[in-house]
């Protein structure tokens, strides 16, 4: 991220916002990226109104102060919108925050941890604001808390010590080649334990059967259709009985522990 | 280079610093000009500014790098300029601003010294018997020690992320380029060989030509160009994230 924004140099590789390369036209990325940093920070001393417009006044707006008065609705800061940075919460600093990043209306918004410290309301307005956002932008935002960017992603990629270890288009009518998927799985329960697991394992789409207890076992399939039928018929044939039988899909965090241990 | 400049003059007077430095800065002088008996024009018996002049370097030396010290540590410090460097802004029109910001404010503060100026043109015998020259000189000599000082300033501020050590390290180097080097050309082993080079490497030797009202193009250059060493050092060092 500190690359995109061209914080920082990369140490190898190349990097392109937009089709312009990271390193040649610094200054006309930096135009079309907003950009929130870790920790969010901001002039505590300045009144919200005075720091929105100084920044539209780095990107050069015009119409400055009507577009200050735009974004503060859309990030919904107008009843604090007399206040001093220092005196608002974190949920609205975060706020202020964002505003300042959408404030030149950005072709890309990188959000870096926008929700880590936040209580769950405050959460659910950020990932609101977000949501209401990603309908005209690319954004990219890294976190921690995955079960926001289950809610909030198209597109989610683990890095783990700076190796891309997963790459998944969540929703799944996309065709991307993806690594470390979210894999559907199927619990089984039955009355004795199964004879012959290779009458399972030979059915298309089952990639592999984990036993949790004696007479339970998980079905990791590598398909997106049900199986259930095909496996409830093979194991009745072989004379078991089913006592319960649920699909499901592993979380975004099984699969980061899975991949980043 | 604009709107940097703004922000940082506009957050001087929104908090405490600005008027802090003009009231103390005036505050010193008009004691050391008007009230101690040692250095007061009013015992002194000439109508000059002579004293005032002779004091407010070293009043600078400590009041500079107290305005300076915040400029990057401050920034840094709290993560700001990760802020502004990743806005459409060069490094050259961040480091600008700011350099020009802190010297506006101490323009400003010298500019109620004005003041006492006409005090002394209405108390002079005739009056108005001043040497108008040595006036104006002594202005534009403070005002160019000013630069100096604020952009050794806003260098060491660039250097460390705590305002304190920014501010210890500029005062240092403003107390050497003005004392030291003349000092030094005191040491018996230069005397005769190097003292006069040494001196001139001071900023007390030209600061006293100019003072005297002769406006040497020698000195003239010498102030813009150890300024602008500063500020290139001062964008080396903040260049220094990339390496």
């Amino acid at each position: 991220m500190k690359i995109l924004t061209c914080f920082m140099p990369q140490s190898s590789g190349t990097a392109y916002v937009c089709g312009e390369e990271v390193g040649k036209s610094d200054l006309s990325i930096r135009k079309k990226i907003g950009y929130l940093p870790e920790h969010n920070p901001l002039y505590g001393s300045m009144y919200i109104k005075e720091y929105l417009l100084f920044v539209a006044q780095i990107h050069g707006l015009k119409n400055r102060r009507s577009r200050v008065e735009e974004v503060v609705e859309q990030v919904g800061l107008t009843r604090e919108q007399s206040k001093k940075i220092s005196q608002l919460s974190k949920g609205y600093k975060q706020r202020v925050g964002i505003a300042q990043a959408i404030i030149h209306n950005p072709e890309v918004l990188i959000l870096d941890e926008p929700i880590s410290g936040l209580d769950p309301n405050q959460i659910v307005e950020i990932r609101n604001l977000i949501s209401n956002l990603r309908k005209d932008k690319t954004i990219i935002f890294s976190s921690h808390i995955l079960q926001e960017v289950e809610s909030i992603c198209d597109r989610v990629v683990i890095l783990d010590k700076g190796k891309i270890v997963a790459d998944r288009y969540l929703n799944a009518n996309s065709d991307a080649n993806t690594t470390g998927e979210l894999r559907s799985y199927i619990t089984l329960e039955l009355t004795q334990a199964l004879a012959d697991l290779d009458s399972i394992r030979r059915i298309t789409g089952v990639q592999s059967i984990e036993k949790l207890q004696s007479t339970e076992y998980k079905i990791y399939l590598n398909t997106e259709s049900d199986l259930r039928e095909q496996i409830f018929d093979t194991v009745v044939g072989s004379g078991n009985k089913i006592l319960g039988m649920n699909a499901g899909k592993q979380s975004l965090e099984n699969v980061f522990k899975e991949v980043t241990k | 280079m604009k709107s940097v400049f703004i922000k940082e003059l506009v957050q001087y007077f929104s908090g405490v610093t600005g008027y802090m430095v003009m009231v103390i800065f005036l505050l010193i002088l008009g004691l050391f000009s008007w009230v101690f008996s040692g250095t007061s024009i009013l015992d002194y018996n000439h109508a000059s500014l002579g004293q005032m002049f002779a004091i407010a370097p070293m009043v600078f030396m400590f009041l500079i790098p107290a305005i300076t010290m915040q400029s990057f540590a401050d920034e840094k410090q709290k993560g700001t300029l990760e802020f502004l460097t990743t806005k459409p802004l060069t490094d050259f029109q961040i480091v600008g601003g700011k350099y020009l910001a802190c010297l506006t404010l101490v323009i400003i503060a010298i500019l109620p010294t004005l003041v006492y100026y006409y005090s002394v043109v209405q108390l002079g015998s005739p009056k108005g018997n001043i040497d108008d020259g040595a006036v104006i000189g002594s202005y534009i000599g403070l005002i160019c020690l000013s630069a100096v000082f604020v952009s050794i300033g806003v260098f060491m501020s660039s250097l460390t992320d705590n305002p304190i050590v920014a501010f210890i390290l500029a005062t240092f180097l403003c107390f050497f380029f003005y004392w030291a080097f003349d000092l030094f050309s005191d040491l018996p082993f230069l005397f005769g060989k190097l003292d006069d080079a040494v001196k001139y490497m001071g900023i007390e030797y030209h600061y006293d030509n100019i003072s005297r009202g002769r406006i040497d193009t020698r000195d003239v250059i010498y102030f813009i160009s150890l300024t602008c060493v500063f500020i290139w050092l001062t964008l080396v060092s903040l260049d220094r994230r990339k390496w």
